[in-house]
Parts: structure tokens; sequence; C-alpha cells
């Protein structure tokens, strides 16, 4: 897509592959301070000699004198089971073994699969994607056309997004299981459009009311009704804005629906591979539902940007 | 046939209540635009010549005097379309090709779609743009863009045009090219123009009729019958007839100012 902008697709890469091979390099250098105490541990089971011995006594020593006291035993941090931190490299080999292994094997949807969670997480995601994308749009067009409504509505929805998400999800869910309400995905649904509405519903408010007033005396001239002018006027001129806050709103959505897994009890989707991963203490398996995460949210934004390029183009308007 | 005039308003005031206290946009204006004239009104920043225009459009309400367009109130006659309107901005919608801009007015009026096509053929050729058609107002110049702009106030059949500095944004010479072609659309379609300009060769080479206005109270301070030749060649401004026209109105801007 770089080209469509006269910038050559391997100089557009180029400046994102430098930040990513900066963020590897850090990232394999704080591998060997976080995994120090475990390594030590773990070689001195097996027999080796460390300095000082014994567990309790390290505590008293910074990782760094540990590390300049038992250099040999630097490079057991790559290596372990169950590391503070896993490599790139670890983090990549679970995320395969979860995925594409698994999915070679015939066993895409397994409950071990991260294909199976990230589905799970994906369609709750894109429900209130879709709920608070409606939510945002109808809100905004009553901001626009009601004063009323503009000093109602807006403050409240500024309001809620000061609440912290994690505080109001177990409550939604409380709220959804009184109600009667089994699925699981529902308050998913619902915690994901409650952050996705937000983006939406500001960017719409602006993107309406982005044409000039000599625009709208131009339709007045034209003795034009207020549908007409919503549908001439006000809503095509506001696809660019739309876009941008879709944007932002698929991601927020994303993040909703992980944060509506943590503190459910859920045992399917991301949020909740996150969650057992932290209990059974497997980092491995919180690193890679973090990436499969990361790795959704990246496809979500690139697929609605590539949509935004073709709707814009079609428009005759330069993206 | 009794000639009625096409606009006239008589003791027409309009103030506006700002913050600041009352600003009184429009005082006493009496003035009379006859069928098939072209008007010009002039005068610096603040004189009320976009605001009268605006009452002629229906866009501001007069707050005393008595306004008509076409013989009905000015409300009325914006509901009848009595009016083509071209705005400094050529403001044509990006999303739309210039066809489709000069079809904006046809499809809110409720045209036809084989009368609308017929209609922006015709508009586009008078204007010099056909085979831009399909074309997107960016890929236009700013003087091709008003030409749209001015395309699209002609595309459905009214009398009269209003032109607020249609030409304002766009440099001298593109604006002596576009004037000269204003006066043959005017020649061709007897329509009746009203133009607000701040350019004094602009107003005399144009108009029939020319307002001068004055600031604070805004208010009309000469009426100028231009005695010029309908036939008017670019050279025109170059007469001593042209240059007199031109010095009673520059007299008429200075009167003006002395006032305050």
């Amino acid at each position: 897509m770089g080209c469509a902008r006269g910038i050559p697709m391997t100089k557009a890469a180029l400046p994102i592959l430098t930040v990513l091979a900066a963020i590897v390099g850090i990232w394999y250098l704080a591998v060997a301070p976080m995994n120090i105490r475990v390594a030590l541990d773990t070689v001195e089971r097996t027999g080796a000699v460390v300095t000082p011995e014994g567990s309790v006594e390290r505590r008293a020593v910074s990782v760094w004198r540990l590390m300049a006291q038992n250099r040999e035993h630097v490079s057991a941090g790559y290596a372990l089971d169950r590391p503070r931190l896993p490599t790139p490299a670890q983090v990549g080999g679970e995320l395969w073994k979860t995925t594409g292994e698994m999915a070679a094997k015939g066993r895409a949807w397994s409950k071990r699969s991260l294909i199976y969670h990230s589905w799970i997480t994906l369609r709750s995601t894109l429900w209130g994607f879709v709920l608070g994308t409606s939510i945002g749009i109808i809100g905004a067009i009553a901001i626009v056309y009601s004063r009323v409504a503009d000093l109602s509505i807006m403050p409240w929805a500024i309001i809620s997004q000061t609440i912290p998400i994690v505080a109001l999800a177990p409550m939604i869910i409380v709220v959804a299981s009184q109600l009667g309400v089994e699925s699981r995905g529902v308050p998913k649904a619902i915690i994901s459009a409650y952050l996705c509405f937000f983006p939406v519903l500001v960017g719409m408010v602006k993107g309406l009311r982005s044409p000039e007033a000599s625009q709208l005396d131009l339709l007045k001239t034209y003795d034009a009704s207020g549908l007409q002018t919503f549908l001439k006027l006000r809503l095509p001129g506001s696809v660019p804005y739309l876009f941008t806050s879709l944007k932002v709103g698929i991601a927020a959505a994303l993040v909703g629906t992980i944060v509506g897994e943590l503190p459910t009890g859920a045992i399917s989707g991301l949020g909740a591979r996150i969650l057992i991963g932290d209990q059974f203490g497997t980092p491995l398996a919180i690193w890679a539902a973090l990436f499969a995460a990361a790795i959704l949210a990246g496809l979500l934004v690139t697929v609605l940007d590539v949509t935004q390029r073709l709707t814009l183009g079609r428009m005759g308007m330069r993206a | 046939m009794s000639q009625q005039p096409k606009i006239s308003a008589q003791g027409l005031n309009l103030t506006f209540q700002t913050n600041d206290g009352p600003v009184h946009a429009l005082k006493d204006v009496d003035l009379n635009i006859e069928e098939g004239e072209f008007v010009s009104f002039i005068g610096p920043s603040g004189c009320g010549k976009t605001t009268f225009l605006r009452c002629i459009a229906g866009l501001e309400t007069p707050t005393a005097g008595d306004l008509s367009v076409n013989g009905m109130t000015a409300d009325e006659a914006r509901r009848s379309r009595a009016y083509g309107y071209v705005f400094q901005h050529a403001g044509l919608y990006p999303w739309r090709t210039i066809g489709g801009n000069i079809r904006l007015p046809l499809e809110i009026m409720g045209y036809s779609k084989a009368d609308q096509s017929e209609r922006v053929a015709k508009t586009l050729e008078m204007v010099d743009l056909a085979g831009f058609e399909k074309k997107y107002p960016w890929q236009l110049s700013g003087g091709m863009q008003q030409r749209a702009s001015i395309a699209r106030a002609l595309a459905f059949d009214a009398d009269i045009l209003l032109m607020d500095e249609p030409f304002g944004a766009l440099d001298e010479i593109v604006r002596d090219h576009l004037n000269e072609q204003l006066l043959q659309l005017w020649a061709r379609t007897k329509k009746t123009i009203a133009f607000v300009t701040h350019s004094i060769p602009e107003a005399v080479y144009l108009s029939t009729k020319i307002v001068v206005m004055s600031p604070r109270p805004g208010r009309i301070t000469d009426i100028i019958e231009s005695p010029l030749p309908a036939e008017r060649p670019l050279d025109l401004r170059d007469t001593p007839e042209f240059l007199e026209v031109a010095h009673r109105v520059r007299d008429g801007l200075r009167a003006g100012h002395s006032y305050d």
C-alpha cells in the first residue's frame, strides 16, 4: 500500500524493520537479567557451582552482581522452561506450536489451540464493534441534529470513558447473568462496545459537522430538505472521519473483549488464556496469547485501512 | 405590460445583535433591479454588499423594510428556486465529479435522469468545460472550479444569478478571462445578475448598473447607470469613457469613507 503514496514498498518498510530490530535486540538483552535468578536456581539443582550458594542468600544480591559472578550460567537463562521473560524465539516457537502446528495436525479447533481462542475473541470483538459503531453513529447524528442531545449525551459519553473498564466489566457480567443471558459472548460484546462507541461518536460528530457554512447555505438556496442535506452533504462528508475512528474503535473493541474475558472465569478466548497462563505460571502461554492478540489487532486495522483506501478512492478523494 | 422590477428593496434595514451591541449591517437601502440587468455591488469590507445579496437570497432576514424578488418575498423566491447562487469559494463536493456537482441541484429538485444529463452537458458547454464531466474537483484549476460552480448555478431554470465575489480568489489573468466569458454568458442567457465585487475595473467592465456602498452603517452612497456600450471587448478598459465611470466609482467610495 506504500506504493499508492508514491513511496516504494522497500523504503516504507525500512524504518519499521529498523524499529523492530531494535526492539528484538533490547528484548534479547533484557532476558539475561530478568532470568538470571531462575537460571541459577535451575543449574544449582543440577549440581553446578553458583556464587553465592542458595536461592535465599542470592535474594540480597543484585542481578548485575549475580551475572558478573556467574558468567558461565547466564546463557542458561535463554533456555528455561518457565522463564520470567521468554526470548522472542521461545515466544515464536510457542505461538507456532499452538497455531500452525496444531492446524497442520487438523486440531485448529482444539481447546489448546490459539486459533480457537482467537476466534472466540474475534467473534465477540466483531459483535462489540458492530454494536459500538452503531451506537456511536446514531449518537453522533442525535448530537449534531439536537442541541438537547448535544448537551445531554456528550458529557456522559466522556464520563463513561473515565471509569476503568476493569472495574465495570464484572458488573456487566453479573447484570447479564441476572437477566438470564447464558451466553458468555453477550456481556463481552457489551464491554467491547462500551470502549468502541466513544471514538466513533467523537469522530462522527466531527465528520457530520465538517461541511462549511457556505456548503450548507448552498443547499438552502436549493431549498433542500433536512434529509437531502444529511444524505448528500453531511453523510458523505463524514466518511473520512468515520474510517479514522473505526480504526481506533476496532482496536478498543479488541481490548474490551480481552478485558471482558479476564475476570469472568471464562475458559476460552485470548483473555482467558492470559489469565490461565498467569495462574498456572506458564509465561510462554501468556506471551503467545499476547502476540496472538497483537496480530489480530494488526489484521483488523489493516482490513479497515484497505477498505478506507478503496472507499475513498471510489469516492474520488485522495486518501 | 407594466414593467415590475425583478428585485426591489425599499427602506431595507438589517441589524445584527452581537456581544458588542447591535451592528447596523444595512441601513435604509432602496434599490430596484430590472429584468436582464447586470448590477454590481462595490464597497470596502463591512459595507453590507454580501449581506444585501444574502437578503435577496433569503439567507438573511431583514429587520425592517420591503424586499421583493420576482414579485414574491425573498423566502418565497428561495423556495421557488428563483435564483442560482455562486459563492466566493467554488465549494464543489470533493466526492462528486464535476458532472456530479452540477447534477446536485437537479437531483434535489427532482429532475428526471435524462433531463439531468442533458442539462449537465449543456451547462458544461456553456462555461467551456465540455469533456471535464468525469473529472474530480481536485483535478481542475481554481478558475475551472469556479466555472464549474457557475455551471452548477445555471443548471436549473433560475433567471436570476447572484454572485458573491466569485472571482475574488483568482489571479488577474484568469479573472480577466472569466469576466469576458461571464459577459458572453449573460448576453446569451439574458439572466438578471447581481454581482458583488471589490474590484473597480471588474465592476465597471461588467455592469449596466454599479451600486457603490460604504460601511458603518452599511448603505448605498451612489448608483451609477453605466453609459458603456453593450458590446465590451477587454480593451474597452483603456477608453476615456471607461476611466470616467471608474473615476466616479472611486469618488463614491472615497465619499463613503470620509463620512465616518
